[in-house]
């Protein structure tokens, strides 16, 4: 069996390396990118924990977890692509820094 | 044997992710997320959760990546949003949030560092239970979980009806102009 430390240390590297991208980047897609990286960080220990429940109690509620956050993220995904889309055709470019419209 | 799988596929996901968060074009930066989903998916089987595996690969893998694709290749101008891209991020701006996640990636390592031997290599050894089957999460999703599926399903047609909308009022504002013509 895979020991837990290594698993927690992929996930939590994952999920720097998405809030990484989530700070750094300007560029509408990649921030939306980097948020699925993310996602799929969280999801990795959801799938683990359910794998490392004691025997007596075998539960599958990580998983359901799973099926729920794969469904956020598709819906997710959905909404920002066509706010993507709509920003493209009013702005035509993808920096989220010129979106300001609303301070003046 | 199972270890090592494991750590090579650890290396896949974490390079491709690097490399996915630091490329300057965008289709460059989907095929290694593709990647990425491919190796967690890998992991998923690792674990015991051949379910959740192949979930994976269809959904992420499969359609999340077709509707950034065309996304793509609607908004994509070659050259000059690449031009674009290079000028809005090189790694001389990124510097801060570099060292605020190289913070919260130390905290986070210490606080693993932190917890008991014992508590982690029990758990690590525990009499783990046997790979839990679809038909198993099946009467648990149609079961005690049964408003969760209400939910999900509500959360997926309001996303529809939202996409549907803001693309659709966008559209619209291309065609006023005609309107006032005619």
């Amino acid at each position: 069996m895979i020991p837990i430390n290594w698993i927690l240390f992929l996930s939590l590297s994952l999920f720097s390396i998405g809030i990484f991208g989530v700070l750094a980047r300007r560029n509408l897609l990649f921030v939306l990118i980097s948020l699925e990286l993310m996602l799929n960080a969280v999801v990795i220990l959801f799938v683990a924990a359910s794998r490392y429940h004691e025997a007596s109690v075998a539960n599958s509620d990580g998983q359901i977890m799973y099926l729920l956050v794969l469904t956020l993220a598709a819906s997710e995904i959905a909404v920002g692509l066509s706010l993507v889309i709509h920003m493209y055709r009013q702005h035509h470019h993808l920096d989220i820094d010129k979106l300001n419209k609303l301070r003046d | 044997m199972l270890d090592t799988i494991f750590i090579i596929t650890a290396a896949v996901i974490l390079i491709s992710a690097l490399l996915t968060i630091t490329a300057h074009n965008v289709v460059h930066a989907l095929l290694y997320l593709v990647i990425t989903m491919l190796g967690v998916s890998l992991v998923f089987f690792l674990l015991g959760s051949s379910f959740a595996a192949a979930l994976q690969i269809i959904v992420y893998a499969g359609a999340i990546m077709v509707l950034f694709i065309f996304v793509t290749m609607m908004l994509h101008q070659g050259e000059k949003s690449l031009a674009q891209e290079r000028h809005l991020f090189h790694f001389s701006t990124s510097i801060t949030a570099f060292i605020l996640c190289s913070i919260l990636f130390c905290e986070l390592a210490y606080l693993i560092l932190l917890t008991p031997v014992e508590t982690l290599s029990s758990l690590s050894q525990a009499q783990y239970s046997p790979a839990i089957t679809v038909k198993q999460i099946g009467i648990q999703l149609y079961g005690p979980y049964s408003l969760l599926v209400v939910i999900s399903a509500l959360m997926l047609l309001s996303a529809l009806i939202t996409a549907i909308h803001i693309s659709k009022s966008a559209a619209s504002i291309k065609i006023k102009p005609e309107d006032n013509n005619l």
